[in-house]
């Protein structure tokens, strides 16, 4: 084991080269691209005293590489600078306040793309050729061509519209907010006992997450079909039923290689959807990072885009080094 | 006798037609008896030792014929009853060790699965057999703790045979197992299957190579597209082929210190979904005549099985 934890060490050195490299792109990008963030956001018709303090406010009039350092200290205390609108409130807080259920609609409609996809992969491959096979796999292209807001006004129009089943937008119910305590409704719920507020978010959570859900399943499908056919293939799959090892170990074998690529995908698939889940929050009425970061374009306010993106770009970082350490801890030809 | 194979008719049904692998063969095995089929690539030995385990993937069944093996008859046996034939009591082992073993799993896990699938031990004793099984095929028993990506092809191979000797099997087939292995490897390999054997095991060398397969067996049975064409003594069926297609397959090895002509066999096998009328050999048989257009019967020679016109006695 001592191998996967020198894996593991390597691979957490490995995160800073990349953060202080991803936090250089975005304060050069924004440098680089022409306009000046405080005149596109006041107007051009501001007396020029103005501006003058509002750069000076914003710490825009310093030299490059004095602002590059006061930056990478801020990032690295956990000080992504103030808003430039309303309040001016520091922009940790303001990602803080969205951040969470951003979180807990990916994890729910990540979670339930992945279910969605190895169930309909698996059954695919282990028919295959059949019509169940024809079905999984139509069923693979369809979800994977469908437009999210399209979808999402069809789930809301049937589960809410016609059956009223479910609410068709919002987080929760006003009032019925659990205590905060991780920003997550459904662990918060959870934490504090309270089943009223439980029912509420995971009610509220139902349709977006099923959008997200079933939208994603599509690659999975795709993939879980086509390792799990390459795999039942494999000599050794033939050598485990030949020393007559009980075909439910075999198939379990058979899912375990058939994962390897599936975790590579899920990585890439959920730093996509964090940013991605944009078009389900508007959808929805979602109050996350997506309806957030909108907001704040188009009210040109700089700092708070900026610090969302260094938030976003750290987040998945650190995503792709639990994709990877999973990764090891399935396959041992990575860790050595 | 061990094993006891009649008439058996493995077949593929494709949509070329239906392919007749294993056609019609039968053939039996003592115990400590080492048997090696022998034949080109296609030929359907491969078929042949598959059908005994009931491995044949579909499009593939077996259509006829019966095995008996220890007592039992193995093509009427409830799948569950033959899962646990296979491993138990007839070990195999696979051409490419480099694909048959589970790349994600230690080879101590790969033994100790087998092992407690079968017979009733705890996983520490399971681990303890799974130590001697490593040694007792000359690999380092802390090997178990190895994943396969860490072993050399021939240190797989060993693994492999071990893993297929576990459970002290009343028959071993062998698939090919150094075709993909070097030289040297090789020998080493077939020294270790000749030591299986020495304990009383029954030995079924599936193999492309005659002169692996005259070095090492008691009998040898030659496949040609399906048939067995000839089959007895490894010795004096080296030394006095009868039937055209097992002299062609003599004359086509090549020797390093006798410098003699090699005769490849022209031709290629045929077509099994259009197999040719008549004796199955007869368009690249050197002998052919006008009876070889009906199917030969298959003679008993001197000891030995020939299934050519040559040998009819009237």
């Amino acid at each position: 084991m001592s191998s996967l934890r020198a894996y593991i060490i390597t691979r957490l050195l490995m995160v800073i080269p990349t953060v202080i490299i991803l936090l250089t792109l975005v304060f050069l990008i924004l440098r680089i691209i022409p306009g000046d963030p405080i005149t596109s956001m006041v107007g051009q018709k501001v007396p020029e005293e103005v501006l003058e303090r509002l750069r000076h406010e914003a710490g825009l009039d310093k030299p490059y590489h004095v602002q590059y350092i006061e930056y990478l200290t801020g990032v690295f205390t956990g000080n992504l600078g103030k808003s430039m609108i309303w309040g001016k409130r520091p922009v940790i807080a303001e990602v803080m306040d969205h951040f969470p259920a951003t979180l807990e609609l990916t994890i729910f409609g990540f979670a339930l793309s992945v279910i969605l996809g190895i169930i309909t992969g698996s059954i695919a491959a282990f028919r295959r050729g059949s019509k169940t096979d024809s079905g999984m796999r139509i069923y693979s292209i369809i979800a994977y061509t469908l437009f999210i807001p399209w979808f999402g006004m069809l789930l809301q129009m049937l589960f809410g519209v016609y059956l009223e089943l479910l609410p068709i937008g919002g987080r929760i119910t006003p009032g019925n907010s659990p205590e905060t305590i991780t920003g997550l409704y459904v662990l918060d719920s959870i934490l504090t006992l309270n089943s009223t507020s439980l029912m509420d978010a995971l009610s509220h959570l139902a349709l977006p997450s099923l959008t997200l859900g079933i939208v994603l399943s599509g690659a999975y499908t795709r993939l879980v079909r086509n390792n799990l056919i390459d795999v039942l293939s494999q000599d050794f799959i033939r050598a485990y039923r030949a020393r007559g090892v009980r075909e439910r170990k075999v198939v379990f074998h058979a899912m375990k290689n058939a994962f390897i690529p599936v975790v590579t995908l899920m990585g890439l698939q959920f730093a996509i959807l964090l940013a991605g889940a944009v078009l389900t929050e508007s959808t929805f009425s979602w109050p996350g990072m997506g309806t957030f970061l909108i907001e704040r374009i188009e009210y040109r306010d700089y700092t708070a885009v900026q610090g969302a993106i260094v938030f976003y770009a750290m987040f998945v970082a650190l995503i792709s080094l639990v994709v990877d350490v999973i990764y090891a801890l399935l396959d041992p030809r990575i860790r050595y | 006798m061990l094993l006891e194979v009649e008439n058996l008719t493995t077949l593929f049904r494709t949509k070329r037609g239906i392919i007749k692998a294993v056609d019609n063969v039968s053939l039996s095995l003592e115990k400590g008896d080492f048997i090696s089929v022998v034949g080109e690539s296609g030929c359907g030995k491969s078929t042949l030792a598959y059908s005994i385990i009931r491995l044949i993937d579909s499009p593939g069944e077996i259509a006829g014929g019966k095995i008996y093996f220890d007592g039992k008859e193995l093509t009427s046996l409830s799948e569950e009853k033959m899962r646990k034939v296979r491993g138990k009591e007839i070990g195999m082992v696979f051409q490419d060790p480099m694909t048959s073993l589970d790349p994600l799993e230690k080879i101590g896990d790969q033994i100790t699965e087998t092992l407690m699938e079968h017979i009733d031990v705890t996983k520490k004793e399971a681990w303890g057999i799974a130590r001697e099984m490593l040694e007792k095929v000359g690999l380092p028993p802390d090997r178990v703790d190895s994943y396969p990506h860490q072993l050399s092809g021939g240190q797989r191979q060993r693994v492999v045979i071990a893993m297929a000797v576990s459970l002290n099997p009343k028959l071993l087939i062998a698939d090919e197992p150094t075709t993909a292995l070097d030289v040297i490897v090789q020998e080493k390999i077939m020294d270790l299957l000749n030591e299986m054997r020495k304990e009383g095991r029954a030995i079924m060398l599936i193999t492309h190579d005659f002169a692996l397969a005259a070095e090492s067996s008691d009998r040898i049975a030659v496949m040609y597209a399906g048939w067995i064409v000839e089959m007895g003594d490894a010795d004096r069926l080296t030394k006095e082929p009868m039937h055209p297609y097992t002299r062609g397959l003599i004359e086509s090895v090549p020797d390093v210190w006798v410098d003699r002509e090699i005769k490849p066999l022209p031709g290629f096998p045929p077509d099994l979904a259009k197999p040719p009328e008549g004796c199955r050999f007869r368009p690249r048989c050197p002998l052919a005549t006008e009876k070889c257009t009906k199917e030969p019967p298959g003679v008993e020679v001197d000891g030995r099985y020939v299934k050519c016109w040559l040998f009819e006695v009237e």
